[in-house]
């Protein structure tokens, strides 16, 4: 793994692609991020199960159109850096492990929470959904903190992280500022998709989560700033992470203005900037080795081959604005908010 | 147990599992763009009952086919390292495409359809069906890539420096021979497991005499379709293992218990031959003679190459080894699989015989009570398939360049192995339950009626109903 040490230059496929999955992680964050915060704050926001069903259903149509972008995430980093794919996912086994339950869980609660019209069926998976929306927050705010935050790394450039390895203070803090900023972004967007009295809890709900999640903002980035100096290594990201930490300030702000639109805007950009933060912090590594900063493997020692690289950067480059349309669409169409009468025509079972 | 042994057992439980509901899905899809179809040209209100009730059935089981497929893209990374190291310049392409290209359409369109019919023309609305059909099938062909380049590596080179597989063109690998078989007899697997499991549910109802005028005509659809599914899937069975021959002759003489190479080669019936794991001789075997030759070869007399034979050809092409796949397990999933199929042409042949006559079939309690529990015919059958490709190119992973045990991931111990093993049984076992509850409670509930259904709250039923979700 001696190419670490090599400037190659920005202008290469390997950085195309590094930079491609960072947008597919946030794509990832920024949308899904929601949809956990709007089940973590499920048993804040809806007293009853109609009321929850209204809540459910803002995230209905999208939020398995959602998860497809950790599925591309995934699949991309397999197919652009093997390297880096084979040696996250084994190292990060467990904790992969406690997510993929957390997903198939809440998957399943929202899929078949309405499949039978007896309260206490929903009422169980509407706690189901709460408990897994939380832990997936919280578990995804660790792994990318371990991005950065060094796991043990062996000289083939596999981690060999076992689970407590990979709970260490930084990465725990992560994990709380992920789900209590998802939560914020999801109360939010659950202000802007419901109407009435849940349309006011939920801006209550938002503007309690505001300042908490802000302030876990500053101090994860500041801490992410202080490790990166220490270990000197990846882009300086000045105005990012700067922006990143202001932005959860400012949706506080605009959400007392009763600007809501503006104010969830203002989350999923920092959300983004945030993601931005930890992989610029990253690059060109794409793990950072505790056991020694030499070991840590970059794009240029996991990346696929040349031809690999410029198949999927044709694909990539027609694929993804078609997604990005016809997801726009999906938003666009089922831009009405949601209310009682949504989820109680009478052959629905909401 | 050793780590390989149990990721072995964690790839064959999540993956045979997630291949519960695959087929479904794809085959589904399409009965519900033929229904929808139907409905928005005739405007005949059965074809959108129909739509809906199926509708619901797919959802229910679409549900966990998405989350099981996140734990297979996944436990590559996880169990497979090594694997995925070697191969991710190949097999990575196909599974960023398929997330890309196809299981984007599929997820963002079907919730397009599911909640869009107030919010979405009719025109608009038809389109989005059709768009998970083609999705969920597109999704099949990219996967099905991946795979048929683990059976028949094309379109690569090997790395002299790293050693790692490289593409040298992706139009090889997507028009692999053994893809294009492939996809053609997984497709037409997945036709006939929906039809009959539409069959199965179609037949509960005529049973119960509900619904009947809907469910007759459907009755009749779906025989034609498990039909034509059936043969097409056979036909393109025989094409496969005719290909097989000769690009995994291992795995062909390991499914028919041939030992030794023979011209004229026998057809095996059946088979017994010692109790270990790769033997080298049968015990009992019943077949008819040069028919093998026949299947393989087109030939009377033609050369099926023996299981010993190839065993001392890989010796010295590949170094020391045992190259025989488990041979009972080979030759048994194969001939499951064969046999179902057989089955289910049977069954769909004697349904459309009884339905020649008006009312027979719907009032033909036995046929109705057979075709309920015909559903397990395609399940099973489904499962064998995957069984006899995966086991059957044992020891290796990729066919020819990469033996299992070397594709595990070193970093991984046994004992997490094994937890997450058990812990995907134990999930996987209680949805299962779940989802076979709901399945069957959906099922047995029939179609929201015309007319039969009653307003609570004293709330008035507005145009089009959604769906149930």
């Amino acid at each position: 793994m001696l190419a670490a040490t090599v400037h190659h230059g920005y202008w290469n496929l390997q950085t195309l692609w590094f930079f491609l999955i960072v947008v597919l992680w946030i794509g990832y964050f920024v949308l899904e991020g929601f949809d956990f915060g709007v089940g973590a704050v499920l048993p804040f926001v809806g007293r009853d199960v109609e009321e929850r069903s209204v809540l459910i259903r803002t995230i209905g149509p999208v939020w398995d159109g959602n998860e497809v972008w950790l599925l591309v995430a995934g699949g991309a980093t397999f197919a652009a850096f093997p390297g880096w794919y084979s040696s996250l996912f084994s190292g990060f086994y467990l904790a992969l492990f406690l997510i993929l339950v957390a997903l198939i869980l809440r998957g399943v609660a929202i899929e078949y929470r309405n499949k039978r019209p007896d309260a206490e069926w929903r009422n169980r998976w509407d706690v189901v959904l709460a408990v897994s929306s939380g832990l997936a927050a919280l578990l995804w705010g660790v792994g990318v903190s371990d991005f950065v935050g060094g796991v043990p790394v062996d000289a083939s450039g596999q981690v060999t992280a076992n689970l407590l390895d990979l709970l260490h203070p930084y990465a725990i803090f992560g994990g709380l500022t992920m789900l209590a900023l998802f939560a914020f972004h999801g109360a939010l967007f659950l202000s802007l998709r419901t109407a009435g009295e849940l349309e006011a809890r939920a801006k209550a709900t938002a503007a309690r989560l505001g300042l908490p999640a802000a302030a876990l903002v500053v101090g994860f980035l500041i801490w992410t700033y202080a490790n990166a100096r220490s270990n000197g290594k990846g882009l300086v990201p000045g105005i990012v992470p700067i922006a990143a930490f202001c932005l959860p300030f400012a949706a506080g702000a605009f959400l007392r203005s009763q600007r809501v639109g503006l104010a969830f805007t203002a989350t999923a950009a920092s959300v983004a900037l945030i993601v931005l933060t930890i992989f610029l912090n990253l690059y060109p590594r794409v793990i950072v080795s505790s056991t020694d900063s030499a070991l840590s493997p970059t794009i240029w020692t996991t990346s696929s081959s040349h031809y690999t690289l410029t198949v999927m950067t044709i694909v990539a480059l027609v694929f993804t604005p078609i997604v990005l349309l016809y997801q726009a669409w999906t938003y666009w169409v089922f831009r009405a908010r949601i209310t009682g009468t949504d989820v109680r025509t009478p052959l629905t079972q909401h | 147990m050793s780590s390989l042994d149990l990721a072995r057992w964690q790839f064959a439980v999540t993956t045979l599992y997630h291949f519960l509901f695959v087929p479904v899905t794809i085959g589904l899809a399409w009965f519900l763009v033929g229904f929808q179809t139907a409905w928005y040209r005739s405007k005949e209100e059965r074809w959108l009952r129909a739509t809906r009730f199926f509708g619901k059935l797919f959802l229910i089981n679409f549900a966990l086919g998405v989350v099981t497929g996140i734990v297979q893209e996944f436990q590559f990374g996880m169990n497979w390292s090594a694997y995925s190291k070697y191969v991710g310049d190949i097999f990575g392409a196909p599974l960023a495409i398929e997330g890309l290209a196809a299981f984007f359409i599929e997820s963002t369109f079907l919730g397009l359809w599911i909640f869009g019919w107030d919010h979405l023309k009719p025109k608009v609305h038809l389109a989005t069906v059709w768009l998970v059909a083609l999705g969920t099938t597109g999704s099949a062909y990219f996967i099905l890539a991946a795979n048929s380049w683990m059976q028949h590596p094309v379109g690569y080179k090997i790395n002299p420096v790293t050693h790692r597989a490289e593409m040298t063109s992706i139009f090889k690998i997507l028009t692999n021979s053994t893809l294009i078989r492939a996809f053609g007899h997984t497709i037409a697997a997945a036709v006939l497991t929906a039809s009959m499991l539409v069959l199965a549910v179609v037949a509960l109802h005529l049973r119960r005499r509900t619904d009947v005028q809907l469910f007759a005509p459907i009755a009749r659809i779906a025989l034609w379709t498990t039909l034509v599914g059936a043969i097409v899937t056979m036909l393109l069975g025989h094409t496969q293992a005719q290909l097989m021959t000769k690009q995994q002759p291992m795995k062909m003489a390991a499914a028919e218990a041939l030992y030794k190479t023979e011209s004229g080669a026998t057809f095996s019936l059946f088979d017994i031959g010692p109790w270990q794991r790769r033997p080298n001789k049968s015990l009992v075997s019943i077949g008819l003679p040069h028919f093998l030759s026949v299947l393989a070869d087109n030939n009377w007399n033609g050369r099926v190459e023996g299981m010993n034979d190839l065993q001392t050809q890989y010796e010295q092409k590949y170094g020391p080894g045992d190259y025989k796949p488990i041979v009972g397990v080979t030759y048994w999933s194969f001939r499951v699989m064969a046999g179902l199929g057989i089955l289910a042409f049977a069954l769909a042949a004697v349904g459309l015989w009884l339905a020649r006559v008006p009312e027979r079939l719907e009032r033909s309690d036995r046929f109705n009570r057979i075709a309920v529990w015909g559903l397990a015919i395609p399940m099973l059958a489904n499962l064998s398939g995957w069984l006899f490709t995966e086991i059957g190119r044992q020891p290796w992973v990729v066919q020819g360049l990469l033996l299992t045990k070397n594709a595990v991931s070193p970093t991984v111990s046994a004992w997490s192995v094994g937890l997450t093993l058990a812990g995907f049984t134990l999930l996987y076992g209680v949805l299962a339950g779940v989802e076979a509850k709901l399945m069957i409670g959906a099922a047995k509930a029939g179609p929201d009626g015309a007319g039969t259904y009653e307003p609570k709250d004293g709330q008035e039923a507005v145009g089009v109903p959604a769906l149930t979700y």
